[in-house]
């Protein structure tokens, strides 16, 4: 098979391998004069949008790598951070001791989480991604059981602010007002007028880094193995079942991160919503960024970020310009959002099977000239 | 000897069964034995679940063609929902009282159905071995998408669109006047004050079971079943498999339409917007506690499926509110439903197709 292609034909290859940022730059080409916000507005909008959303879609990664394709399992994290979090508000421990304290808490919870989750998806090898979705929608039920029957009934809470008044039971929100933004403003530098958390900033630095330099070691070279090809790692030695557990434990535990850091940016916690949406969003930002279900890097982080993100904030106003109802917006942008899902992997399904009929006519074409 | 012999047959019995669903089996009968002890009348929970039944069977019938022709679970059913629901706001729209509108909901959501579920096959044919993620997010897009046009469509019968603006769907529409309980109250039999059996609405999910077991016998029936069990087998056997596939996926998409008019006139409402976004897992869950696996699925699993989920779901809130006066009906049925789908997609046999 000869490699030289025309212009004309590379150009159609980059569109083709990345339809879905292209698609959303024209969005939101259309979508900010619409809108009408102001170019500080939007940067500064975006700025605190990158510092609350990326760590969470960081920790998509490593799945991705280990073949296990978008890990919809990351709320299990989200839920074990969350627990974290409402601990560390019931014995009123504030600022960075308090964060720090609720990550030590959610750690543990996330390995036995994640490690269960990594058990049940080897049973369910080839379809990860739907199985890990519904593992999302049991643990919820199961935290819906601990949290809302559980805490104060049987887990000490003692916080009038936290209980229902009924006596058992956590609120539907969560005042965090301890660790709100504790992190964020820790170091603020203005740049041009818009205000850049710089420790938060630090912090994502360096999970990305972690990431670059796992993908480095022994074990991330196995998890690469691993997710191009079970039995051929198999062959060559890799405890394949473990590995996939790994993977799915350490993005768990970073979701659960992920999740304290966005939540200390929100300052407040919805109990039995917040850990829910975030799945989705996480997974349609990093698609947004040009990542397919086999193949993420940081560049599809943050680039995911920003496009998905600008679409977030311009289309309720857009829509209130375009036709006079924000609603309309509000309802454009989860459409939006389900159906960059629904394209990615509709795309990565199509792609997947003409190379493999690729690689068939290959091999064909071998054999005739070997014979 | 004979003892012996006895517990391997019952423990074959069992393994056929399937652990789960013996657990949520004895769970529902204990339900029925308590509730007339914490003072829950047995007439009326009969009479509730036989109704939520009746409601929720077709949409659970409609998982079946899709597991025969080896499409998976038709996570996928809001599609066929809002062809249901086109079909229904467009009959209002029409404004002719009585039954007679329930017949026109049937007619006018056909079409869209036909179309919807035309177009999805030809996706999920081209997706082979990735349907069902795919297909849950079709659901939630075109749901979201809907979301959208129930804002901009034209309707205009006042008893439909918001009252101060004139124009957009309400959330919720009642459907009195038209067509509500047309289907519950056909020959329905009173046999006490609490235990009423909606006759008409369990005839209707039966003539539709009947027509799916008739059509799964007739040649292209039994096309269908070899293309889902083998679909290379059935390749070289000369079928058409693109064809099957999408014939079965127009099938569930219209099965899913006419559920949930069926659930509409007992309910009483139509519900746009959202009310359709997670309509899909109680009746994958349903089809699975009967006994369905991710790729074989009988109208036997249909109708022990649903009749024990919806038990389950009507039980546990008025028997656990009398005994422990909390409702953790919510979180039992999450769990239940879900812990099914977890079971059947983690069943080593049905990985390899």
């Amino acid at each position: 098979m000869t490699l030289h292609m025309t212009k004309t034909q590379k150009v159609l290859r980059f569109m083709g391998n990345n339809t879905v940022p292209i698609l959303f730059l024209i969005i939101c080409a259309f979508g900010i004069p619409l809108s009408g916000y102001s170019a500080n507005y939007l940067i500064s909008e975006v700025v605190v949008r990158i510092a609350r959303n990326s760590f969470l879609i960081v920790s998509l990664l490593i799945p991705i790598l280990a073949g296990m394709g978008l890990n919809f399992g990351m709320t299990l994290g989200a839920m074990a951070g969350q627990i974290g979090l409402i601990f560390i508000s019931d014995w009123g421990i504030a600022g960075i001791p308090g964060m720090l304290l609720a990550m030590i808490i959610s750690t543990p919870i996330s390995v036995v989480l994640g490690w269960w989750c990594g058990k049940i998806l080897n049973m369910a090898k080839g379809r990860e991604m739907v199985t890990s979705y519904i593992i999302g929608f049991f643990m919820n039920g199961i935290y819906q059981l601990v949290v809302l029957y559980g805490m104060g009934a049987i887990i000490p809470i003692r916080s009038n602010a936290l209980v229902l008044p009924r006596g058992y039971g956590i609120r539907n929100t969560v005042n965090l007002i301890g660790i709100r933004k504790s992190l964020d403003n820790l170091l603020t530098v203005r740049l041009f007028g818009i205000p850049v958390p710089l420790v938060t900033f630090a912090v994502i630095a360096l999970l990305c880094l972690f990431v670059l330099w796992f993908k480095k070691t022994k074990l991330g070279q196995d998890m690469r193995a691993v997710g191009q090809d079970m039995e051929v790692a198999r062959a060559a030695g890799i405890r394949v079942e473990h590995t996939r557990i790994v993977s799915i434990v350490i993005s768990t535990v970073f979701a659960g991160y992920g999740m304290i850091l966005y939540l200390q940016n929100i300052g407040t916690l919805n109990t039995y919503n917040s850990h829910m949406q975030i799945g989705m969003f996480s997974v349609a930002a990093l698609l947004v960024g040009g990542a397919t279900v086999a193949k993420a890097n940081i560049r599809n982080v943050f680039l995911g970020v920003i496009l998905f993100h600008l679409m977030f904030i311009v289309s309720p106003m857009a829509g209130k310009n375009l036709i006079g109802q924000a609603q309309l917006g509000e309802y454009f942008r989860v459409f939006v959002s389900y159906g960059v899902i629904t394209i990615s992997l509709v795309l990565y399904e199509v792609r997947k099977k003409r190379d493999q009929s690729l690689a068939g006519l290959v091999l064909a074409a071998e054999q005739e000239e070997t014979v | 000897m004979n003892t012996e012999k006895l517990t391997s047959s019952v423990k074959g019995m069992m393994k056929s069964f399937g652990l789960p669903r013996i657990i949520i089996a004895v769970f529902l009968l204990v339900l029925f034995i308590l509730a007339p002890f914490v003072g829950v009348n047995v007439g009326t929970s009969l009479s509730d679940t036989l109704n939520r039944f009746g409601m929720n069977a077709v949409m659970v019938l409609a998982m079946v063609p899709m597991i025969h022709s080896g499409c998976g679970l038709n996570f996928g059913l809001p599609l066929g929902i809002i062809a249901g629901l086109l079909g229904a706001t467009i009959s209002l729209q029409v404004n002719i009282p009585g039954p007679t509108s329930f017949l026109l909901a049937i007619v006018f959501a056909t079409p869209f159905a036909v179309i919807l579920g035309w177009g999805y096959g030809q996706l999920l044919n081209r997706v082979k071995g990735g349907e069902m993620m795919i297909a849950t997010y079709v659901g939630f897009s075109s749901v979201a998408f809907m979301c959208i046009m129930w804002l901009l469509l034209p309707f205009s019968n006042p008893t439909m669109v918001w009252g101060y603006s004139g124009s957009g769907l309400r959330t919720t529409i009642s459907v009195e006047g038209y067509y509500l309980h047309v289907l519950n109250d056909f020959l329905a039999i009173r046999l006490s004050d609490h235990l009423v059996i909606p006759t008409g609405m369990i005839l209707f999910f039966a003539l539709l079971a009947f027509v799916i077991w008739a059509f799964l016998h007739t040649k292209t029936g039994t096309a269908m079943t070899a293309v889902g069990s083998n679909p290379i087998f059935a390749r070289a056997s000369g079928i058409n498999v693109d064809k099957v596939r999408t014939l079965s996926v127009v099938m569930s998409t219209w099965l899913g339409a006419m559920g949930i008019l069926v659930y509409q006139q007992s309910f009483g409402f139509i519900q746009l917007y959202m009310g359709p976004f997670y309509m899909a897992l109680p009746a994958v869950s349903a089809i699975l506690i009967g006994g369905a696996s991710v790729n074989k699925a009988s109208i036997l699993n249909v109708v022990v499926g649903t009749f024990l989920f919806q038990g389950i779901v009507t039980m546990t809130p008025s028997v656990m509110n009398s005994m422990i006066h909390t409702d953790m009906s919510e979180v039992i049925r999450i769990v239940v439903s879900n812990g099914m789908i977890l079971y059947a997609l983690t069943r080593k046999t049905e990985a390899v197709r």
